[in-house]
């Protein structure tokens, strides 16, 4: 009994938070399109989010691409489709891991941040001396972390697809000896627009979630330094759970 | 100018208000008095709308600042300067930035502008020569007085103190207490104050109202509230841990 209550609890209170997150997305929308817009402030999370995001996001990606490039070499030779490394490469990063890396990193790095900024704000009354001052907190501080999230994200998509065929390629030709003419052939004739287009709205749809989730926890954090460290941990966890678990059911509906 | 009318309010479990009923008149510097706990920081929010009441009203010039929308409600809170406890300054701008925000963002006025309005305000606080400092480089008194700069920035009709003395040395909470009395004169404007220190509340008030148990159970000048028979503000002005409010035959075991 204790355990299906235990459940019951959990149910409520997840379903209590979406709600609460729903009511905060619809709410910076309607911000998100009355004016003034808070361009200074958009372009000055773009370079929080992305820039700053750039140097470990392209680590990243030139890895996990020459990985890609290892693994699917080494196990296509198997079957002698050494010649379809290069799309595997480029399918890979493009629909799945270019978006979802990209998001987990910046779950990580600007999702904590942005939690940890607004659960300290928070605490230390800074959202409330906003209200006092005539301004709304979410047009302020959340709209322009979720306009730069939502721009952001996909920008980085970008570069992980290109930085991660181009590890892919280094791997595949530089260390294995194979064709490079044949590399960028496979990948050309194979690869479709979709594939990339639709991992970029992913990555779009993710940049969304993280900047929302942590504004969110951060934004109603409480009790102290204590309180602080929940928010960014749950904006973290939160966050890339969401990106993990939508990546599934966005894919499934993108490329059926 | 401000009315409270049977206000209530509970989080959860916990009663704060029961029934808080209040006048505050055009240019009187108002003092609420009260115990850690009992409500006064709930009270002022409610005053600036940043809390919804649970029943009641909170009048502002004949507006229900409970009630409106949210425009009418910035709209009404332009009328409003708040200095907080820990003074809240944001501390990721300078401390010009910080005192010349409403400016900016409202009256869309340059940056330089902006800056000299921000010194000006600054000076009448007392500092000189801090605008270009961040807020973490400054001293508890110095934030505080950086924060009555940013609250009176935007020439408000009503300023609302929270705890204006708490945390500094009794000749800085003195000067701020000056200050206040000061700002109120020179401004004109119709005061708040929420604190605990009586002799904050005897140097500043107009009138002083004690809240204790969720209602405001007794109002007047300082000298009728200092000479009152009502035993439960008696203890808590003479601050003696026996008394009403404590419960003496709890504090005898």
């Amino acid at each position: 009994m204790k355990f299906i209550e235990l459940i019951g609890r959990y149910i409520i209170r997840f379903t209590g938070e979406l709600g609460n997150v729903l009511i905060l997305l619809w709410y910076t929308v309607k911000q998100t399109l009355v004016p003034p817009y808070e361009i200074k402030s958009v372009l000055k999370q773009i370079i929080e989010i992305g820039i700053k995001s750039l140097p470990v996001v392209l680590i990243t990606a030139v890895f996990t691409g020459m990985v890609m490039a290892l693994q699917t070499y080494t196990g296509f030779k198997r079957f002698n489709a050494e010649s379809m490394v290069g799309f595997a490469v480029a399918l890979s990063i493009t629909r799945e891991l270019g978006p979802v890396l990209t998001g987990i990193i910046v779950a990580g790095r600007a999702g904590a941040a942005m939690a940890a900024e607004l659960g300290t704000m928070r605490v230390t009354e800074q959202i409330d001396a906003l209200e006092t001052l005539a301004t709304s907190p979410v047009k302020y501080l959340i709209v322009p972390r979720f306009i730069a999230g939502l721009a952001a994200l996909p920008a980085l998509a970008v570069v992980t697809d290109i930085v991660g065929i181009m590890g892919g390629y280094t791997v595949t030709v530089g260390f294995f000896g194979a064709s490079s003419a044949t590399y960028w052939k496979k990948t050309w004739d194979f690869i479709e627009l979709e594939d990339i287009y639709f991992g970029l709205v992913k990555a779009g749809f993710f940049g969304a979630c993280i900047a929302l989730i942590s504004c969110y926890k951060g934004f109603y954090s409480e009790g102290g330094a204590e309180g602080v460290g929940k928010a960014t941990t749950g904006a973290v966890v939160i966050s890339s759970m969401t990106i993990l678990i939508s990546d599934y059911f966005l894919s499934a509906w993108m490329f059926r | 100018m401000i009315k409270i009318v049977d206000l209530y309010k509970s989080f959860g479990q916990k009663y704060v208000l029961r029934g808080v009923n209040l006048n505050i008149e055009r240019g009187e510097s108002m003092v609420v008095i009260g115990g850690s706990g009992s409500g006064k920081s709930v009270l002022m929010k409610h005053i600036i709308g940043l809390v919804k009441p649970d029943r009641g009203n909170v009048m502002v010039d004949g507006r229900d600042i409970s009630r409106i929308d949210e425009k009418g409600l910035y709209e009404t809170r332009k009328k409003f300067g708040m200095l907080f406890q820990g003074a809240a300054l944001f501390d990721s701008m300078k401390v010009w930035e910080n005192v010349s925000f409403v400016l900016m963002r409202e009256r869309k006025i340059s940056s330089e502008e902006a800056r000299k309005i921000a010194i000006q305000k600054l000076k009448m606080v007392g500092l000189d020569g801090v605008q270009d400092l961040m807020p973490s480089e400054l001293s508890g008194g110095m934030k505080k007085r950086v924060g009555l700069a940013r609250a009176i920035a935007h020439e408000p009709e009503i300023l609302l103190y929270d705890e204006p003395t708490t945390g500094l040395d009794p000749i800085m909470a003195d000067a701020i207490n000056d200050l206040i009395i000061q700002m109120n004169k020179r401004l004109s404007v119709t005061s708040v104050t929420i604190t605990h220190d009586m002799h904050s509340a005897y140097k500043i008030a107009d009138r002083i109202a004690m809240l204790y148990s969720g209602k405001i159970i007794e109002t007047g000048a300082p000298d009728e509230v200092k000479n009152t028979e009502n035993p439960v503000v008696r203890q808590f002005i003479t601050g003696s841990a026996v008394g009403p409010i404590t419960g003496a035959p709890m504090l005898m075991q």
